[in-house]
């Protein structure tokens, strides 16, 4: 028995001492030694991250996958793409099974702050909406008094919900479904009188009913949706990484560079436009990226205006106005630090 | 020879030659191996979970929840906690849990029964019912009845009324409301005296029948009697109940009772697919009862439906009670695929929505296996009793 006990002893001390590896620094080096970039997207909604009819993915979510994919390893097409339902989004993260989860999250601050992820800016600044049937005859959200509202699992907007018609002494019914399609699919069905979510979410769903015309989008915002790309806590190279290739995106439209021009303008003598595509300035060397890390961002995937335009403004079905998302500049919120 | 004495039958061998000893010592290995394994683990996950600063405990389940539920058998709104939202779903989970196994019990027996007639046309449309049933997955029948079947149904404005105040619409099924008046309490009070009366009345059928072998309709006789004499109270006592009528109040009805399509469509998914897979086994039961069984009992006179009930279901059972067991545990954890149609079962509101909105996923999913695994234990704690109780006595 003396051998067991020295083996058990032998194994509780590895225990003790046994710690796991932190997490830091490791991203980049398994993206750039698996050849491409896994990133965790919505199992489809247009404009934000939708398969088209030859399985490739687009939207503005997965136009940041295919920046990060541009600035760490050249290729905007190297992107793998996991589509997850709000519920199995953070998990996904956290057990490393994605390296960005690019999936109109809401930043909020359990979500920042014990989940053990980081928030690497806003690539949409949304607001909670109502979608009502045109046949109800429903002007405002304040006559949704006792109304069946269908609302996608897991998402900020079940507590918003909840929060309002508190707010404003009235009483709903709640039915709660799994993907973004079933919850469309009981609206028309009938099965609720309205629809919750991000207003932009609304738009998205509407033009996937049988007949779109038929439902309407109420005035009333109920909340704030900054949405944005996230990453693992600890990591704060690959946090640099995905925050800076934002960065680059807003940076681009506002030094007027284009997919179309960048490479005309790559010839002048614009010092902030010099600085941008890697001829002088910082370079890539903070983030142990190549030197045109920008260059390539803006030359595969655009600015984030033409991302904008491209995917839900108004070179796409959706039309959306740019409204809050236009530049600093032109009245928006969209404001990046300066690369220099 | 002293060497010869030393491995001698008397003298002890040492530990490692004794098999007795050795097996022990191995089965204190392997236990001590798998405990060392579970504390790795567990210490492992832990500190990975400490280094990605994931906050863990269960302090979550005392914070404000702050959303609804479409159905809760107990006192919630938003403002309850989390762990209130757990015992909301587990609920939930149980009343459809409890609910498919009574009907898709009934439902098996009959089919079961009806598969063995000698009715060709009763028992072909059995064996339909079973094939069809148990060979469609679950999840495409649960679809099947919420999206093809009861989502057509008509809006609430054009409800259809069914008959007295009964609407039934796309929202569900509406039922009026008994509200008891003053005297109700006579009725309820003829009830339990007609059912204690009952209890008696049985007893003494049986006993006649043990001395004299005469035959009293003792439990069709006790179910006139409960009905009879409550009825008969409720309609002296000046018939004490209002009748609360569903109400079209702005989008949707208001008052009165309603069942939700989401609870309609998952019971009738998982009592009818359990049903068919409970109809075998019963048909099995039934046919491993010797056919002598049957002839003898005939030959006493008998009627059918005594033999039955009298001969041959009760040997039946000693064969059905240990596979209905397992279909029993099946429909259990299959009423977790509520999540599906948005049924709020403990799957969908405690390990959806709340793990989403607090994080702790470990600790969530923990809590609902444990759930899934205790209700699981009870159930084949109670059928491995009722076994005991039929198996055969041998004497």
């Amino acid at each position: 028995m003396k051998k067991l006990g020295i083996f058990a002893a032998a194994a509780a001390m590895g225990l003790t001492f046994a710690q796991s590896a932190l997490a830091e620094d490791v991203t980049l080096k398994a993206v750039k030694e698996r050849g491409f970039l896994q990133c965790g997207v919505s199992t489809g909604l247009p404009g934000f991250s939708n398969p088209d009819e030859k399985g490739n993915w687009t939207g503005m979510d997965v136009d940041v996958c295919r920046a990060v994919a541009a600035a760490t390893l050249g290729d905007a097409s190297k992107v793998k793409y996991t589509p997850l339902t709000a519920k199995e989004r953070f998990t996904a993260l956290q057990s490393g099974e994605i390296d960005v989860l690019s999936r109109n999250t809401t930043w909020t601050q359990t979500r920042d702050t014990s989940l053990g992820l980081n928030f690497a800016g806003v690539n949409y600044y949304d607001g909670q909406g109502f979608m009502v049937s045109k046949s109800l005859g429903v002007k405002s959200a304040l006559e949704l008094d006792g109304a069946a509202v269908c609302i996608q699992a897991g998402t900020t907007t079940e507590l918003n919900l909840a929060d309002y018609f508190r707010e404003n002494n009235m009483k709903y019914q709640p039915v709660v479904f799994d993907t973004s399609d079933q919850t469309v699919k009981g609206f028309e069905a009938g099965r609720c009188d309205i629809l919750t979510s991000d207003a932009s979410q609304l738009y998205a769903l509407r033009i996937k009913l049988a007949n779109p015309d038929s439902a309407v989008v109420l005035p009333e915002i109920i909340s704030k949706e900054p949405l944005g790309p996230v990453v693992r806590q600890g990591d704060d190279q690959w946090f640099n990484i995905v925050k800076w290739s934002m960065n680059a995106l807003i940076n681009a439209e506002e030094l007027g560079l284009t997919s179309a021009n960048i490479d005309e303008k790559k010839m002048g003598d614009n010092p902030g436009v010099m600085r941008f595509v890697g001829i002088d300035g910082p370079k890539g060397k903070g983030m142990d990226l190549a030197d045109d890390w920008a260059y390539q961002i803006v030359k595969q995937v655009g600015n984030y205006g033409e991302v904008f335009d491209r995917n839900v403004g108004a070179g796409s079905a959706l039309n959306i106005e740019r409204g809050v998302n236009a530049l600093w500049s032109k009245g928006g919120f969209m404001y990046a630090p300066p690369m220099r | 020879m002293p060497e010869e004495t030393k491995y001698s039958a008397n003298s002890k061998p040492k530990f490692w030659n004794d098999p007795e000893k050795r097996a022990l010592l191995f089965q204190v290995l392997m236990v001590g191996t798998v405990i060392l394994f579970i504390l790795y683990i567990v210490s492992n996950t832990l500190s990975n979970l400490e280094t990605r600063g994931i906050s863990t405990g269960f302090d979550f389940l005392s914070q404000t929840a702050g959303f609804d539920i479409l159905l809760t058998l107990i006192p919630y709104d938003a403002t309850y906690s989390f762990g209130r939202t757990f015992v909301v779903g587990l609920m939930n989970t149980m009343l459809v849990s409890f609910l498919g196994v009574v009907l898709a019990t009934l439902l098996g027996f009959i089919v079961g029964i009806a598969r063995l007639s000698h009715n060709w046309l009763i028992a072909k449309m059995a064996a339909i019912y079973v094939e069809v049933f148990r060979n469609i997955p679950l999840l495409l029948q649960i679809f099947f009845w919420y999206f093809a079947v009861l989502q057509v149904l008509p809006s609430p404005r054009q409800s259809i009324e069914l008959f007295g105040g009964v609407q039934l619409n796309v929202r569900g099924l509406y039922l009026p409301e008994p509200v008891a008046g003053n005297g109700f309490g006579w009725v309820v009070l003829a009830f339990v005296a007609a059912l204690i009366l009952s209890f008696f009345l049985v007893r003494w059928a049986k006993k006649r029948q043990d001395q004299t072998g005469q035959y009293f309709p003792a439990y069709w006789a006790s179910i006139g009697l409960v009905l009879g004499m409550s009825g008969l109270t409720f309609l002296l006592a000046g018939s004490p109940i209002t009748w609360v009528d569903p109400e079209l109040v702005g989008f949707n009805f208001k008052g009165g009772i309603t069942i939700i399509p989401e609870l309609s469509a998952l019971l009738l998914a998982l009592s009818i697919y359990t049903a068919a897979f409970i109809a075998e086994i019963v048909r099995s039961g039934i046919e491993a009862v010797d056919h002598g069984q049957t002839e003898a009992a005939s030959a006493l006179g008998l009627p059918r439906s005594r033999v039955l009930r009298l001969v041959v279901i009760p040997q039946a059972m000693r064969v059905v009670i240990p596979p209905l067991t397992s279909q029993y545990l099946n429909l259990i954890k299959n009423s977790s695929l509520a999540t599906a149609i948005g049924y709020p079962d403990l799957v969908s509101v405690f390990a959806g929505t709340t793990l989403n909105q607090t994080g702790q996923a470990i600790e969530v999913i923990a809590m609902t296996m444990g759930v899934y695994l205790l209700l699981s234990l009870l159930v084949s704690l109670f059928m491995n009793w009722y076994n005991k109780r039929v198996a055969l006595v041998e004497r």
